[in-house]
């Protein structure tokens, strides 16, 4: 069977809408991933629906923010608390907010830096 | 086995594995291995358990139950580290949030080896951890005499 | 208004053979909402890629989880081969997709095992373990491990089956298909079973599309979606359609892993029958560059698997989005309003696998 996996680019100021978008055509939030870049970080969302998978791609400066996707995706504060606690990104109206208390680990971020 | 005195109970807590040894920890239980032919019961209650069989290398959240089950557990007691991350940490050594085996945190009597350690390999352990049980009782018995 | 109290659930709980926590806000008897705590298998294994090059990467890939072993060990693999452009020989997708159908057999029946632990029926539990005994020998004969196999290498599998092998394996299919056949009715239509299943824990098919569940919890609420029909691996050559139950309670979702236990014995027949000859494995030169998101339908549903490399022996990211993490929150999402006493049954109709979720 063919079906689309793609990897799509966009502004943080598209966000917010293409994600509404996306739940108002009955998209399943698949998966959430932070990646640690030169400039900052690369945020993946990814949405399934049939068969087919698009990763809307956010570029996000080291101190930038970027607001939380669980008032429209409950099921997202999983792993956007995962990404906050791990990585460090910049979260904003995360609900519910686990404050870095999700995996209690004791290293801070330990994604942030290389090696 | 003919030292085998009294029936223990085993306590079982995964303390960070990847779920291999736990399963095969269960297996013991059903009816190919069976180890409920050595009087051996699984219990979820750590104050009725004589034998605490730990799997998985310690992390920094799994620390505090580790040491608040063992104090739980009346003497005399045995502990047995199943599978190879239990034993020195093994594969996830490495990572950032693994202490080590169970020995960083809790006196360990038994080493288990194995990724996942086999059933035959566990039930070994057990017998051996049984053995040690009955040593230890008598030494319980002496001391509180000696009292 | 009744009077609200907490309740602490887990980490260590009698039905749980793995960690977890939950704090239930109760009424009364009744939940009024369940808030989860995670973290207490979290080694961070995704780390590990900066220090282990990709193709050592395999073992640990296989070590996230001892039950979804194979599935993972694969999945990282595919994900890998895309980015570096690797055709997998046909036959090493053959025996890919027999481990990983074995895998879920023995996944299905260690979670219908469980739930009749859960149900206090134990008779029932022993024999849906032994009878998982004897998909275990098979893996132990074919891989030399019984439940963590590490067959997957980048570029195809280690080991080979033999002809004889295959034919015994088809024939202790038949025989396990037979013996399934008065467990599935115990689960199916035995009153105990029933009572304790029927309407518990409804999950309509918005909210199991809103809440991002997935696997058999998704399928159970009528959404037909099972990742083996993009056809990676073996799957494009074999008949696979998903199997869907209309009710979205629990029963439901025993109901569908009860039928995906048979489909698995056909597939894993049908792929013997077609398994074509040749090489097992290709070598594999340089160092992975780009990235891909590969997808697979493990036995608790579909996973993730991010590769990102730089072209050198060790991955920029590995990211691995397990079905647990998914599967969470729509069980929050049915515990609410149910019984006190119902909350470790509901907790594990989603099949949970720690291990996996926290990596």
């Amino acid at each position: 069977m063919d079906c689309k996996n793609i990897i799509e680019v966009i502004e943080i100021q598209d966000f917010y809408q293409r994600v509404i978008e996306m739940k108002m055509h009955s998209w399943r939030l698949a998966q959430i991933c932070a990646v640690r870049i030169d400039s900052g970080y690369e945020m993946s969302y990814s949405f399934c629906k049939d068969y087919d998978m698009i990763t809307l791609r956010l570029l996000v400066g080291m101190e930038e923010k970027i607001s939380s996707i669980t008032q429209i995706y409950p099921c997202a504060f999983l792993q956007e608390n995962e990404a906050s606690e791990l990585f460090g990104v910049q979260i904003e109206s995360l609900d519910p907010n686990y404050h870095h208390k999700l995996y209690r680990i004791e290293k801070e971020t330990p994604f942030k830096e290389k090696g | 086995m003919a030292k085998v005195s009294k029936s223990p109970w085993l306590l079982h807590y995964d303390a960070s594995s990847c779920n291999g040894c736990d399963i095969e920890v269960l297996d013991c239980l059903t009816p190919k291995y069976d180890i409920e032919r050595f009087g051996i019961i699984n219990t979820g209650d750590p104050f009725q358990a004589d034998i605490l069989l730990i799997t998985g290398g310690v992390n920094s959240q799994t620390e505090p139950v580790v040491k608040q089950l063992y104090s739980q557990i009346p003497e005399p007691k045995v502990v047995v580290a199943v599978g190879i991350c239990a034993c020195t940490g093994g594969v996830f050594k490495e990572c950032y949030n693994i202490k080590g085996g169970i020995d960083t945190v809790i006196p360990v009597d038994v080493y288990v080896p194995g990724c996942a350690a086999r059933p035959e390999a566990i039930i070994d352990g057990v017998v051996q951890a049984v053995a040690i049980l009955d040593k230890k009782r008598e030494e319980y018995r002496r001391q509180k005499n000696a009292k | 208004m009744a009077k609200r109290s907490i309740i602490p659930f887990g980490p260590q709980h009698p039905v749980l053979p793995e960690p977890i926590h939950l704090d239930l806000v109760l009424e009364d008897e009744t939940v009024v909402e369940a808030v989860p705590s995670i973290g207490f298998i979290h080694r961070g294994l995704e780390k590990l890629v900066e220090k282990k090059d990709f193709k050592q990467y395999v073992y640990i890939a296989e070590r996230v989880c001892g039950i979804c072993s194979c599935g993972h060990g694969m999945g990282y693999c595919e994900a890998v081969e895309h980015v570096m452009n690797i055709q997998v020989p046909p036959r090493a997708e053959y025996l890919r997709t027999i481990w990983i159908e074995m895998s879920r057999i023995h996944s299905h029946l260690l979670w219908l095992g469980l739930l009749a632990d859960a149900l206090g029926f134990e008779s029932l539990f022993m024999e849906s373990w032994r009878l998982r005994e004897k998909i275990l020998s098979m893996m132990d004969a074919t891989t030399g491990g019984r439940i963590i196999f590490s067959v997957n290498c980048v570029g195809g599998v280690l080991k080979d089956i033999t002809p004889e092998m295959l034919r015994e394996i088809s024939q202790t299919m038949d025989d396990m298909e037979r013996e399934l056949k008065p467990i599935m009715e115990t689960f199916l239509h035995d009153y105990t079973v029933q009572s304790r299943l029927c309407g518990l824990g409804v999950l309509t098919r918005d909210q199991a599309i809103l809440y991002g569940a997935v696997g058999p919890m998704l399928r159970a609420s009528g959404v037909e979606y099972d990742v083996r029909m993009t056809g990676y691996g073996a799957y494009g050559d074999l008949e696979v359609a998903p199997i869907t139950a209309a009710d979205g309670d629990s029963y439901a979702r025993c109901e569908v892993r009860l039928k995906e236990l048979i489909q698995s014995f056909r597939l894993i027949r049908e792929a013997i029958g077609k398994i074509p000859e040749g090489p097992i494995a290709v070598p594999v030169k340089g160092s992975p560059s780009g990235e891909y998101f590969m997808r697979i339908e493990q036995p608790r549903g579909e996973a993730i698997y991010y590769v990102k490399g730089n072209g050198t022996k060790n991955l920029d990211r590995f990211r691995l989005r397990t079905p647990t993490t998914s599967n969470i929150p729509p069980m929050l999402e049915t515990v609410k309003g149910c019984q006190l006493a119902d909350v470790p049954l509901l907790v594990l109709t989603i099949d949970p696998c720690i291990s996996c979720t926290e990596r």
